[in-house]
């Protein structure tokens, strides 16, 4: 096994879901991310009592990937070598914001553990991992738009080196008023090539 | 191969890592108490820079490079830490064979406090946008590549810079990166009950937490060796994940075990061949006691170990770096730093953690990290 392929990729924006550009659950009723998230969820049924102590972001990172890893026999694998590679603009800009206003005034200051944590791109990382049981390298890269040179450059690296052999890679993103996740998995086998310009093509495939 | 070229530290003990490293040497702590409503209603410990003395400073360089516009606190520290590891090497920033890797948790948070005054564009609190800044100050033409990691960032910015390196993207990379302290940060660590009333106390019997601080520090790194001194290279790096807790070590101190395992296979290298260990060492109970239990997993329980986080409290995105350049100066003077802070063993492991700063020499180093989100990364380097 001498080369990376995608074998698989999946899109969430406006309330859908797509699975290789294919729609798989949608809620057009939803209002704004914690709703649809919510909806997700109840339809996954995935029993994960920790999905509702995330932010939302990582909320967003984890059903890409329970969506991604459904049928992916990822315990062919040695668990140090499924790695995690994740983008995107604006880190955890909405968790930062509801964590800056319990601080921001003395007389009513109210800072949170369970706010705070969540301040870091990398703790939706963390969470797919648990989940997963994924120990491989993490990396986590702020870019001002979905690079897939970037992160290809990077998978193949770590490949290359030794370092893995398994890969969820992508971009989640949560603005002030809007969200995006595009996850992919990349390994020794699928159907798409793994290079900059084929990750571009999946990712602009439902726009 | 993938040289170390220069370095710099900007912090409480000075603005580079020579004045940083001979205050550790001389026994100085930049952890002091802090009491400024600003950042906390009550005192706390933390190692802050000296405005005045930064704006200072920033102001000569920005006249030097013809620069007039608005930076914010954090821009000026990075700045400033890039431009003295440049004057101390031949690296070209301008070249499009150069990139720019920015390591930082947290970026120009402050931004976001309505307390703050700034009337800066309020992009300004994206991290890529920070890079941005960095990338047009120094006319570099690549895009300034941002990592975000937690507490590894430093240390995984710049495997990432060897990795560019050995896989040809790049022929130099300048690795910076930094943090400060604020409301935002200092109000967090408090609710989560992990910073000590005191200065940090590193693998102490009596730690009680971490300490805050604010620092930039820069790692410049390049294909092509250094002619005139002893050069010292990368050999292998590594990151892992605990998949065990978002906010707390494995027990068993396993993410950080596997990304040593994987530096040192990468860096061909046996355990006795490990002259000194630079730790993460928070000083909280967890985080310490996890780490001894990675370094004795590998039968590294007799390789001298530090942590500085006694001289300069927890820099978050800046302390890999930092720290990697106070392990350069240490391996360049055959000197290792004692752990400011530490009195009496507090983890289970018999680890060999410093006490006196003295005399050894060093071959190859390690250097280890971890942070939230189950985060670990591991360093090898070593002199040629």
């Amino acid at each position: 096994m001498n080369k990376l392929f995608v074998k698989k990729y999946c899109h969430i924006r406006n309330n859908s879901i797509y699975v290789d550009g294919e729609l798989l659950y949608s809620d057009k009723e939803a209002e704004g991310l914690r709703s649809f998230e919510k909806s997700v969820y109840r339809h996954l049924k995935p029993s994960y009592n920790k999905f509702f102590k995330m932010d939302e972001i990582s909320k967003l990172g984890f059903l890409a990937a329970e969506v991604l890893l459904s049928d992916i026999d990822t315990s062919s694998y040695n668990e140090e070598d499924i790695s995690i590679i994740l983008s995107n603009s604006h880190s955890t800009l909405v968790t930062d914001q509801n964590h800056q206003l319990t601080v921001d005034d003395y007389d009513n200051f109210f800072p949170s553990p369970s706010v705070f944590v969540y301040t870091l791109p990398n703790i939706m990382i963390g969470e797919i991992s648990i989940r997963h049981k994924f120990r491989g390298e993490n990396t986590f890269f702020i870019v001002e738009n979905f690079n897939a040179e970037l992160i290809t450059n990077h998978i193949n690296s770590l490949f290359l080196t030794r370092k893995s052999k398994a890969f969820l890679g992508g971009w989640v993103n949560q603005s002030e008023d809007d969200y995006e996740a595009f996850l992919y998995w990349v390994s020794g086998e699928g159907d798409f090539k793994h290079n900059a310009t084929e990750i571009n093509r999946l990712y602009k495939l439902i726009s | 191969m993938v040289y170390f070229k220069s370095h710099n530290i900007i912090s409480s003990l000075g603005f580079t890592t020579e004045e940083n490293f001979d205050s550790m040497v001389a026994d100085k702590i930049g952890i002091t108490s802090i009491s400024d409503s600003r950042y906390y209603p009550e005192a706390f410990p933390a190692s802050m820079i000296d405005e005045n003395k930064l704006n200072k400073e920033f102001d000569i360089i920005a006249e030097n490079y013809s620069n007039s516009n608005n930076y914010t606190k954090l821009e000026k520290m990075l700045i400033i830490s890039v431009v003295d590891a440049l004057s101390k090497t031949y690296v070209d920033i301008i070249s499009s064979r150069t990139a720019i890797v920015l390591s930082t948790t947290k970026g120009n948070i402050d931004l976001l406090s309505n307390n703050n005054e700034n009337t800066l564009d309020s992009q300004r609190v994206l991290l890529w946008k920070l890079g941005e800044v960095i990338q047009d100050f120094f006319s570099n033409s690549n895009k300034v590549i941002v990592i975000s990691n937690a507490c590894i960032s430093g240390v995984l910015a710049i495997n990432t810079a060897a990795m560019y390196i050995e896989s040809g993207q790049f022929d130099n990379v300048v690795v910076t990166g930094g943090d400060i302290v604020t409301r935002f940060v200092v109000s967090g660590f408090m609710s989560f009950m992990s910073l000590s009333p005191t200065a940090c106390k590193p693998f102490d019997k009596d730690r009680d937490g971490l300490s805050l601080g604010e620092a930039a520090g820069t790692i410049i790194l390049s294909k092509f060796p250094d002619k005139a001194t002893q050069n010292i290279i990368f050999k292998g790096g590594a990151t892992a994940n605990d998949a065990n807790h978002i906010s707390g070590p494995s027990r068993t101190g396993e993410g950080s075990y596997i990304a040593i395992k994987k530096a040192m296979n990468q860096a061909n290298i046996n355990p006795e061949k490990v002259d000194h260990i630079s730790s993460h060492g928070t000083a909280t109970p967890y985080n310490d006691e996890m780490e001894s239990i990675a370094i004795e997993r590998h039968g590294l329980e007799n390789s001298p170990v530090n942590s500085i986080k006694g001289y300069l409290g927890h820099t978050l995105g800046a302390a890999g770096i930092i720290e990697t350049a106070i392990l350069l100066e240490e391996m360049r003077q055959n000197t290792v730093l004692k752990t400011a802070g530490y009195n009496e063993s507090g983890v289970s492991q018999p680890i060999n953690i410093i006490e006196n700063t003295s005399d050894v020499e060093l071959v190859s180093c390690l250097k280890m990290a971890s942070g939230f989100g189950g985060s670990n990364a591991a360093m090898v380097i070593s002199k040629v």
